[in-house]
């Protein structure tokens, strides 16, 4: 079982994440160019700053070669996990419904924060508790979920809201508390918290190793 | 040909940079002055004007949370 994690220019979480992934299965990184997935299991889009955030947060990265293959990989029902910049990645690939704004306060945020698990039927959340909170770091600018009335309705009605921040703990505005996404059918998550930081006791927590453990749960039922 | 395409957030979203801006508007003295939005402002040659339409919505904006314009400048 192999998990690749994407490599843009910008990017800056990817050795994390490949360290979180490296926990739980065999992983490498695959750049932005590389038009293939080959051998490839489960899709992370790290953390950073894909070509500088120009124009809007992750809409050049959408572009890229390896990106339509991740497209063509979700629609397979490959499981894609995108964190942060990687989760606005994902909104603009149209990947997952809503955008991403700056934080209401303006302010980059860095911090650690308890994360409740809304859903944990979909492929990246399947070995933790529903309501379950996890203890991850938070660090960004532009983490402010949003999604116009009649589309909030349909994530919320479809259980669709996989991360909730905990009561009175929403850092950056986001919409009922969002944190975190799924697609329809749950092989598809983006959260804005940052599991590939929290996956070891020495550095706070290892809460967000759940996620990584999941994915290789789900691969090794399927 | 040369357009300008002129970006801001959608009505009713929050836009926190205007409120930045607005909140300096005070100290300046300027009492005349609010309901600020700050958007973006792309300047582009072209020939097609379907092809920048198409552009907009697939790059350039996200219909989503962003209204534009396209302004023709020559």
């Amino acid at each position: 079982m192999t998990f690749g994690v994407l490599r843009f220019p910008g990017s800056c979480d990817e050795v994390d994440a490949l360290r979180a992934c490296e926990r739980v299965a065999e992983a490498r990184i695959v750049w932005h160019a590389d038009t293939d997935l080959d051998g490839i299991d489960a899709v992370v889009i790290p953390g950073g700053f894909s070509y500088g955030d120009y124009l809007r947060v992750g809409a050049i990265a959408r572009f890229a070669p390896a990106m339509e293959r991740v497209l063509e990989f979700a629609a397979r029902g490959g499981p894609v996990l995108g964190i942060c910049n990687g989760f606005q990645v994902l909104c603009e690939a149209g990947l997952l419904p809503g955008a991403l704004l700056p934080n209401e306060g303006l302010r980059f945020l860095c911090r650690q924060i308890d994360v409740e698990v809304a859903a944990a039927g979909t492929a990246w959340t399947g070995a933790c508790r529903e309501g379950e909170a996890l203890s991850i770091p938070v660090k960004h600018t532009t983490g402010r979920w949003f999604a116009p009335p009649e589309l909030l309705e349909r994530v919320e009605g479809n259980g669709q809201v996989a991360f909730r921040y905990a009561p009175g703990d929403n850092p950056n505005g986001s919409l009922n508390d969002v944190a975190g996404i799924s697609n329809g059918r749950g092989n598809v998550v983006g959260l804005m918290p940052h599991p590939e930081h929290a996956v070891d006791p020495l550095t706070g927590s290892s809460d967000g190793l759940k996620l990584f453990e999941s994915a290789a749960r789900a691969l090794a039922a399927a | 040909m040369i357009a300008r395409v002129l970006i801001k957030p959608k009505e009713g979203i929050l836009d926190p940079q205007g409120k930045a801006v607005e909140r300096a508007l005070p100290t300046l003295g300027v009492e005349s002055v609010g309901d600020v939005r700050v958007g973006r402002m792309v300047e582009l040659r072209y020939e097609d004007r379907a092809e920048l339409e198409s552009l907009c919505e697939k790059l350039l904006v996200n219909p989503l949370i962003e209204d534009y314009e396209i302004e023709a400048v020559e």
